[in-house]
Order: C-alpha cells, then structure tokens, then sequence
C-alpha cells in the first residue's frame, strides 16, 4: 500500500520542480515579448557595432590567422562572437535589474512562496532569462550572414548551450551585483561599473595578443574578466570547436557566483520598509 | 625507473620529426617517400632559399628542400620529372629532379631571372631576365642559349601562348607587353599598358591575354589576333584605399568562368567573371599576395602570401578561403604536383 503513495509524491515532486520552472519561464517569455522594444533594442545595439564600428576597422587591424579561424578574417568575423556575448550581457543585467525591481515592488515575495527551495527558484530565473536570449542570438547571426559573417552550419547549433551556459554565468554575475542594490536608480552604477569595463576589458573588441601589445597591464585584466571567456568559449562554439580551458573557467566562475548570490540573496533588502522587518513593540 | 623510461620515450617521440625531416631531405621529397597519394604543392620561399612541400590532402607543410639563393618562378616540366627554379641570386635556373628533390643541373639563364614560361614543346624555357633588359630562351635539353632578345627596362611577367607560337614579356618600368614570335625570336609587337605591368596569362584557347599593372591598379584582357585591348578592370576595396590596390597575379579557371587577380598589399584576391568581366567578389588572404595555382581539379586556388609568410587555400566553388598555411620566408611562386604523376614517378623509382 505505501509504494503507490512513494511513488506519487516522487512524481509530485519532480513535476512540482518542473511546473515551477516553466511558470517562471513563461513570466520572462511573457515580459520578453511585451517588451518589443526591449527585444529591438538587445539587437540594435550590436547590429551597430558591427555594421559601423567594424567596417572602419576592417583594412586597419589586419586580424591575422589564429584559432579557432584557419584564415584570414575580417573584423567583422572576429567581432561577431563578441557581440552575441554583449547580447547575452545586457540581458543579464536586464534580468538582474528587473530582480530589483520586483524585490521593490513586492512580487519577489509571491515567486519566494512557492514551495521549491530558493536556490532553485533563482536558478530557475537565471536559466530562463538565459533561454529567452538564444532567438535574440540567432536573429543577431542570421543578420550578420549579411556582412560576411558565416560560420559553419554545425556552429549555429554548438553556440546554443554555449551561450546559455555563458548567460546562466553572467546573470550570476548580475544576481550577486543586484544583491548589493538597495534602490531601482542604483542601476545605472552598475551599467557603468559592471558592463562597460567588462565589455571593452575582454577580447570581445580585440583579440588578446593586441591588448598585450598595448600594454600588460590591460592585458593582465583582460586574462581576469570571466567575460573573455566567455566570448572565447561562444567563438570557439560557433566554429564547431571546444574551447575547453574557456569552458572550464566559464563552468567555475558560474558555480563560484550562483553558490555567493544565492547564500547573499536577501529578498528583504531595498523593501519600502528599512530593509529589514520592523519589530512589533 | 619508470620515469626515466617515460622521459626517454618522450624525447624520443621529439626527436622523430627532425629524424623524419633529415631521412626525408636525405631520401628527396618526402612527399615521393610518402606512398600516401595527394597532390602536393611546391612554394618557393624568396627569403629562406627553400620550396616548401605542401599535401593538399591534409593542408600541412610536409618538407622543406633547400635551394638555390632566392628562389621566385618555379614552373614543372610538363611530365613533372623535373622542377624548374629561378634561383635569381644564383643567376641561374635550376633544375630539381622531382623524384629524388635533388638540384641536378643549373641552366645558364642569364642575370637575375625572375619568372619564366615553359613552351608546350617541353623544352624551351623563356626567361626575364629583370636586370639586363631581356628575355633569354634556354634550350632545357641542350642546357644552353638559344637566343636572347632585347625588351623593356626591368622585364618581369612570361607567357608563352597554348599553340606555342607567342611568347609575352612585361616591362615594369617601360610599360610594355613584348610580343615576341617564337619562331624567329622576333619582337614583333610592342602594347603599351598602365604602369610596372607584372603578369600576363593566356586563356585557354590563347585568343585572350590577360595582363596586370601593379601600380597602375588594372588588369586589361587583349584580343591577341590585332593586340587591342578588349577591356581594362580597375578594382575597388570599400575600407582599403587605392594605391594598396596593387594587381600582381593572375590565373584563369580552365572551365573559363573565373579570373583570379591577386592584389598585393591589398590582401585580396578578386574574383572576375571570365565573360563579363564584373568583379564577383574580393577574397581576403594573407598580407602582399602575389601569385597563385590552381589543384589539378581546379577546385582549390593557392595563393601565395609574401609578407605574412603564408600560402592561403581558396575553395573555387565556393569562393571562400578555407585556410592560410604557414610556410617559410616570403613565398613567392607555386608550382603543383598532381597525384598521378607523382604515382606514375614512384612506379618508375
């Protein structure tokens, strides 16, 4: 009589997991969606970068053979994984940004209600926000076959985890930064602070043998930004290659910043009240 | 104990390729000690006094056979037993028995020879000799002179037209296509082109010429029949500006559809349409491209990259450069070696 019952709860809980885990994929596709400007604006901003930016570029810094290219390339191949990484960046603070927001507003406490641990909650939010940047990377490479930019056909298909392995890695990022904001208009530090230098310290721009030649100290830090690993990790990726030394530090920096955000995760902070629950007198 | 076994084997294991690359100098072309078939592609280095051996099979550097002082126009005898380097340092034309990568003859080329034609006969060599304002015909059987004509100050580019009847020199600092018949080593036409003219190829059936100015930035194709000049392509890079837009080699697909022009320290190759003459598209390559071959099939087209030391693989049918392969110090000419014939070498070895 009681294997059935086992049984049951087990199911229970797995599909419990499961419905939590699409509830809160459906809200981000669902936000996703009703925001189209959000979605233009996540592809206007490197559409630009490669169209304007990189046609400059293109006779002037002469990109030379290295992996995972076996020729020549123009800047706008080199810039391309870069990019799709700024892609999945923005997001990612987009993502830890609305995580402000819903703390100040009070929904945080609803999703917090449910019964899966937290620690799979915020995963669950990490992974979703990460799913919903894939079409905006593959919409982003489709238009990029237009300037030139044509990795092999099985590299549309190896970027996919990879960039969602990136994202989950930098929402991380972004959840551990979002713990230490009290306040919505913070926000605009972190884009300066965290995005910015992220973005233009990493080989997303130039490969990492011309920052050593512009000096070893912005070399050095482009070797620390996880963010160069990242795009290393996409641009091996989108040439069908395994990046593995990239993959490793991706993997790493990942466990090392969802294990701090979730232990640092404190849903009272930035509430109306002083951050923390008012003792009854 | 086990150590030191393990450390023996591994230096071993980085001795072997140097240990492969002696035994294989030793024996010639490793590329003939090999049994396994693939056409293999020979690279004068300028700079390294050396042909590096490329399989193109695999895309990989598979020998290097030194050679005479800087080596540029290298060309195959047509039944590939013999290789024919313009060792221009060495003032001579050298000949490589193709079988065993030995030199086995220097033929008296006159001064600093730069490119070359082989006439269809398989036995005169028509040399431009930059230096001396001339082109030398070598008799390769005789290994001597045939006759030397006066053309343009610094000769350079050498065709010689399928019928064997025409042989064309460009001038670079004349400006000048030398007609000159083969028969009675006459110079019987002179066509003035734009500035320092450095190639020049026959199509297929040798009713066109197709010639490049370096400096002048154009490529004109000729009517051979009354030597007029049919048309003149000027090429155009979006980023790159004009004066790097240097045309240098040129090479005609045997199916007639393509012409490749290499643009210097443009870093470009373009891609003409044979029959219309519109520019398709413009390949990027390594730094200061200058000459090119296609495979036996026609469906590659290596190009080589002086200043970047490499040799870039263009993928004819699709027209996108599949890899850029490191070779030695300034490449400058390349000469093929198909499958067969090097199958046909080895039955005979």
């Amino acid at each position: 009589m009681n294997a059935p019952i086992k049984i049951r709860k087990h199911q229970g809980g797995i599909s419990r997991y499961w419905r939590t885990f699409v509830g809160i994929s459906q809200r981000e596709l669902l936000r996703f969606v009703q925001q189209r400007t959000r979605f233009l604006s996540a592809l206007i901003r490197p559409l630009l970068w490669l169209v304007v930016f990189a046609a400059g570029f293109r006779a002037v810094l002469g990109v030379s053979i290295m992996p995972p290219y076996g020729t020549y390339i123009t800047y706008q191949v080199y810039i391309a994984p870069g990019l799709v990484a700024m892609i999945l960046l923005f997001n990612a603070m987009q993502s830890a940004l609305s995580m402000v927001y819903d703390r100040e507003m009070g929904s945080m406490k609803v999703l917090l209600t449910s019964p899966p641990p937290r620690s799979f909650l915020l995963i669950s939010k990490l992974v979703a926000n990460a799913l919903v940047s894939l079409p905006q990377v593959m919409v982003f490479l489709l238009i990029a076959l237009l300037v030139d930019v044509d990795p092999p056909l099985i590299g549309y298909l190896a970027v996919l985890p990879a960039a969602l392995l990136v994202s989950v890695m930098l929402g991380a990022i972004g959840l551990f930064i979002s713990t230490f904001i009290r306040q919505l208009e913070n926000f605009a530090g972190v884009m300066n602070f965290v995005i910015f230098p992220m973005f233009f310290l990493s080989s997303a721009l130039y490969p990492l043998w011309k920052m050593q030649e512009a000096g070893i100290l912005l070399h050095t830090v482009c070797q620390l930004n996880p963010f160069t690993y990242g795009v290393e990790l996409i641009r091996f990726s989108l040439y069908g290659e395994l990046d593995s030394h990239s993959l490793m530090v991706v993997s790493g920096i990942t466990l090392a910043f969802l294990t701090l955000a979730i232990i640092s995760f404190d849903p009272q902070r930035g509430m109306k009240s002083s951050g923390k629950p008012v003792p009854k007198a | 104990m086990k150590m030191l076994t393990t450390n023996k084997m591994l230096k071993q294991l980085r001795n072997l390729p140097a240990k492969a690359g002696l035994s294989a100098l030793m024996l010639g072309s490793l590329a003939l000690a090999n049994p396994a078939a693939a056409d293999m592609a020979y690279i004068s280095n300028e700079k390294d006094n050396s042909l590096s051996v490329i399989n193109l099979d695999t895309l990989e550097v598979v020998n290097t056979i030194d050679v005479g002082q800087r080596p540029r126009g290298i060309v195959f005898s047509k039944d590939y037993t013999k290789l024919y380097i313009c060792a221009s340092d060495d003032d001579t034309v050298q000949i490589m028995d193709t079988r065993t990568g030995q030199i086995i003859a220097n033929l008296p080329s006159g001064d600093d020879p730069e490119q070359f034609a082989l006439s269809p006969n398989n036995r005169h060599l028509f040399i431009a000799n930059e230096d001396d304002a001339l082109v030398t015909i070598v008799d390769t059987e005789k290994r001597d002179v045939i006759a030397q004509i006066d053309v343009g100050v610094e000769p350079e580019g050498m065709a010689v037209s399928p019928n064997g009847k025409i042989a064309v020199n460009t001038s670079e600092t004349t400006s000048m296509l030398h007609w000159i018949d083969t028969e009675t080593h006459e110079l019987y036409d002179n066509t003035l082109v734009d500035q320092r003219p450095r190639h020049v190829e026959f199509n297929k059936d040798g009713s066109l010429l197709w010639a490049s100015s370096e400096i002048g930035g154009s490529v004109v194709v000729i009517n051979t029949e009354n030597r007029e000049i049919l048309k003149k392509l000027r090429f155009e890079i979006s980023g790159i500006h004009p004066d790097r837009i240097q045309p240098v080699g040129v090479k005609l697909s045997a199916d007639g559809r393509y012409a490749f022009v290499a643009l210097g320290p443009a870093n470009h190759v373009a891609v003409v349409d044979a029959k219309s003459y519109e520019v398709i598209d413009y390949l990027l390559v390594g730094r200061r491209v200058w000459h090119m071959e296609f495979s036996p099939d026609q469906k590659r087209l290596l190009t080589t990259n002086g200043i970047s030391g490499d040799v870039s693989v263009i993928d004819v049918d699709k027209l996108k450069v599949i890899k850029s392969i490191k070779v030695g110090r300034y490449p400058w000419g390349v000469a093929i070696l198909p499958t067969e014939a090097m199958n046909q070498l080895q039955a005979e070895r």
